[in-house]
């Protein structure tokens, strides 16, 4: 639960990073992800970054979504 | 001169009275203001409107305006709001002891430009200075009075099964330029309050003849609060769609990051009109050549079901129910 | 918004609906857990467009409804002493404790101050060393590694006035106690998306082993939650239930493991109280021993009154799926948002708030 929303990495500063979320810019903590580079996407929670988005993952979801949706059964 | 008003800038004195000499006049230059009587009288023909407002917003600045600018649009804005042509403000101060006096100038000139821009003239006004604490720095009271053109009728009690919904622009801009700059919840963007004076936009929706039921703009509790004035007040339904709405992406991103939903939160350069079906696209294609209006859209329709309740069909299909938002909005975690 | 909007996509979601109206022939109860969840659900409308066979019931996966009066009480009592700063996610304001809330606590001159981030948390310390700042701590394992991390952050700052009122919650164990309680027929189960980024897919495990019942962990815009209802569908009509990750952008099955170490050092599992289950042993968190002096129960002597829950109020049977809020008599009478009577009215992920505001019996 909880609101968690993906978050690009722009800078990393120690254990802060900035993120851009469509536009809107944010210092976040990266003490629970420290292994995060610059350009890699975040799970944003209260100011956290709690997870490493994976990126292929999320487009082998898209394409099992559309693959999916055009089976006959 | 002191770099900070003190609690003997509004007492009347002669620190007052230099105050105000040095700091307000010059920006107001109109022949009721420098009379200086203690009320400005004038004459007017034709049936009047009358408004007043507070202004009490923290951060006193924001991206996009401040607590002068948005004073006057606001006061503005609901004269306009009644189809009246907006002509005079008062401009009553109440400033906290030890705001900076480069702050006070700086809004008071926002306060000008703002009026100028809506060509309405600041014809009296007030400066009271309280002790510390008792103000959160600045306090901004206006009045304002217009005339109506003889004709013009606009209620929000007006709707009609089979009116149009139209939103002069994209929605959700101030409430989230605001909230960006409060402690705790700091983050920087291209988000800029929208607050602008709508006077000329209505002015150009009225002269196209179309029948138009209802204008309001959506403040304090959005786009929500205000359809839903509008449903309750008509007895009527509306519904809109979801896509239709116009919202910028970095709002969405913000209201993401927040947990707030756009619907609800504040507009301050924005209106809502319901038009009469036959008249919509006229009105439509003029606003959207006014600047304040290039992103004028239709977002729904009056309807005769669930009377009183705004409904909105979401991207897959299916409705729910857009409820009046329930007091101030608080960012939320989960 | 990459990794969101197209999660979102309508096409996409209209032939998903009518896959799943297509596979799904019998009769299923799912629960989705988590409050998030919900609100998705009746956001888009989702219980209209899945099929009849499709039954979808609301869990305690909000961890502001399942908040217990007495925990909210000792908030409050808190926020009236005299050099404390109280700060808290903006979810707790309005909730009502036995007798006050902390919005009333505020009015009445209390120092409490919302923030999003326990980063904010920490600053109001850094920048008032004067006075005490506690940060009301709730929320699952999505949250508890972030409080964590902010007391590790103070340990090595050496941030002397920040201290935790712990009412940290677990899922897993809750999950177990609500399917021992027997009250609720389950086929499957929508497991919560972050907290499971954090947690993985392992702790679900015991659920279809033990008790038959599938799970899907699931993201949160609407074809996540659709694409974890389709996989449900997949294994309740081949009766073959397991624990799938249908989140997996946001989820792998050994989660954040670095998250969880930072968890465990700080916090240890204990009992606690949860609204409308009472107590359940290890399903809530406290700061460990080496950690003792952050913790704001030990710093701060806390009183209270005798706890009570107001009369009448079915949250504790909605908040275990027993009762939807359209069974509480006091629904859109005495409790509405702007006046509630419990959590599940004031929180945004609580069900009655969800209902009053987008759906009630409108449209469902």
């Amino acid at each position: 639960m909880c609101l968690a929303i993906p978050a690009l990495v722009k800078s990393i500063n120690g254990r802060q990073a900035e993120v851009d979320v469509g536009g809107v810019r944010r210092g976040v903590s990266i003490w629970l992800t420290p292994e995060v580079k610059v350009g890699d996407y975040v799970l944003l929670h209260t100011g956290y970054a709690i997870n490493i988005v994976d990126e292929a993952e999320a487009k082998e979801t898209l394409r099992l979504l559309r693959e999916m949706v055009s089976q006959t059964e | 001169m002191e770099d900070k008003i003190l609690l003997a800038h509004g007492s009347g004195g002669k620190l007052s009275h230099d105050l105000i000499s040095k700091n307000f006049l010059p920006l107001f230059r109109n022949p009721l203001l420098d009379k200086l009587d203690d009320a400005a009288v004038f004459e007017l023909n034709g049936r009047l409107a009358f408004t007043t407002d507070s202004y009490v917003v923290n951060p006193v600045f924001f991206p996009g305006g401040d607590i002068g600018k948005l004073a006057v649009c606001g006061t503005v804005n609901d004269l306009a709001m009644s189809g009246a042509t907006p002509l005079y403000l008062s401009v009553a101060l109440v400033i906290e002891e030890g705001f900076p006096l480069a702050d006070l100038q700086r809004v008071m000139k926002s306060v000008q430009s703002a009026a100028e821009e809506a060509e309405v003239q600041v014809i009296t006004g007030d400066t009271k200075v309280v002790n510390r604490g008792s103000a959160d720095g600045l306090f901004i009271n206006t009045a304002g009075i217009g005339v109506v053109p003889r004709g013009v009728d606009i209620s929000g009690a007006s709707a009609r099964p089979g009116d149009r919904v139209v939103i002069s622009g994209t929605i959700g801009e101030h409430g989230i330029a605001v909230m960006s700059q409060r402690e705790g919840l700091r983050f920087s963007g291209s988000i800029e309050s929208d607050c602008a004076s709508l006077n000329k936009l209505v002015a150009d929706m009225l002269a196209t003849g179309g029948r138009i039921h209802c204008l309001r703009d959506p403040t304090r509790g959005g786009l929500a609060g205000t359809l839903n004035e509008f449903a309750a007040q008509s007895g009527a339904g509306i519904k809109i769609t979801e896509e239709a709405i116009p919202v910028q992406d970095a709002v969405h991103a913000a209201c993401e990051l927040l947990g707030f939903d756009p619907l609800h939160v504040a507009n301050e350069g924005k209106l809502v009109v319901i038009v009469d079906r036959d008249d919509a696209e006229k009105v439509l294609a003029k606003m959207r050549r006014n600047r304040l209006g290039k992103q004028s859209a239709i977002i729904g329709e009056v309807v005769a079901e669930h009377p009183g309740r705004v409904v909105m069909e979401t991207c897959l299909g299916a409705s729910r129910i857009v409820d009046m938002p329930v007091g101030e909005l608080l960012p939320r975690i989960c | 918004m990459r990794f969101a909007t197209e999660y979102r996509d309508a096409g996409l979601g209209k032939r998903l609906i009518e896959r799943i109206h297509r596979r799904s022939t019998r009769p299923v109860r799912l629960m989705e857990f988590c409050g998030g969840h919900t609100a998705t659900i009746v956001r888009y409308g989702l219980r209209q467009l899945v099929p009849p066979t499709i039954e979808m019931l609301s869990g305690p996966g909000c961890p502001v409804c399942v908040t217990a009066s007495a925990d909210l009480d000792k908030a409050i009592y808190l926020a009236q002493l005299p050099d404390v700063i109280i700060t808290t996610f903006g979810d707790m304001l309005k909730v009502p404790g036995s007798y006050s809330s902390l919005q009333q606590a505020k009015a009445e001159g209390g120092d409490i101050r919302i923030v999003y981030s326990t980063q904010d948390a920490l600053d109001i310390a850094r920048n008032n060393p004067a006075k005490s700042v506690i940060f009301l701590g709730i929320g699952f394992e999505t949250t508890a590694p972030t409080v964590a991390a902010s007391v590790l952050e103070a340990v090595q700052e050496g941030i002397g006035n920040y201290y935790v009122l712990s009412l940290h919650k677990l899922c897993p164990p809750v999950i177990k106690a609500l399917l021992d309680s027997g009250e609720v027929r389950l086929d499957g189960i929508i497991c919560p998306g972050h907290v499971s980024a954090v947690i993985g897919s392992l702790p679900y495990h015991f659920i279809p082993a033990d008790y038959g019942i599938a799970c899907a962990i699931s993201g949160f815009e609407p074809l996540d939650v659709l694409l974890g209802i389709d996989m449900l569908v997949t294994q309740i009509e081949k009766k073959q239930p397991e624990v799938v990750i249908a989140y997996r952008r946001g989820v792998n099955v050994e989660g954040n493991r670095r998250a969880l170490e930072v968890m465990e050092q700080v916090f240890e599992p204990c009992a606690a109280n949860w609204r409308g289950m009472g107590i359940i042993p290890e399903s809530g968190l406290k700061l460990r021993q080496e950690y003792g002096g952050f913790a704001a129960e030990r710093a701060f002597q806390i009183e209270i009154e005798p706890p009570r829950e107001p009369e009448g109020c079915l949250c504790g049977d909605i908040l275990r799926g027993v009762k939807t809020p359209l069974d509480c008599r006091l629904f859109r009478r005495e409790c509405r948002p702007e006046h509630p009577v419990g959590p599940c009215m004031v929180s945004s992920e609580g069900s009655c708030s969800i209902y009053y505001l987008y759906g009630g019996s409108y449209g469902g």
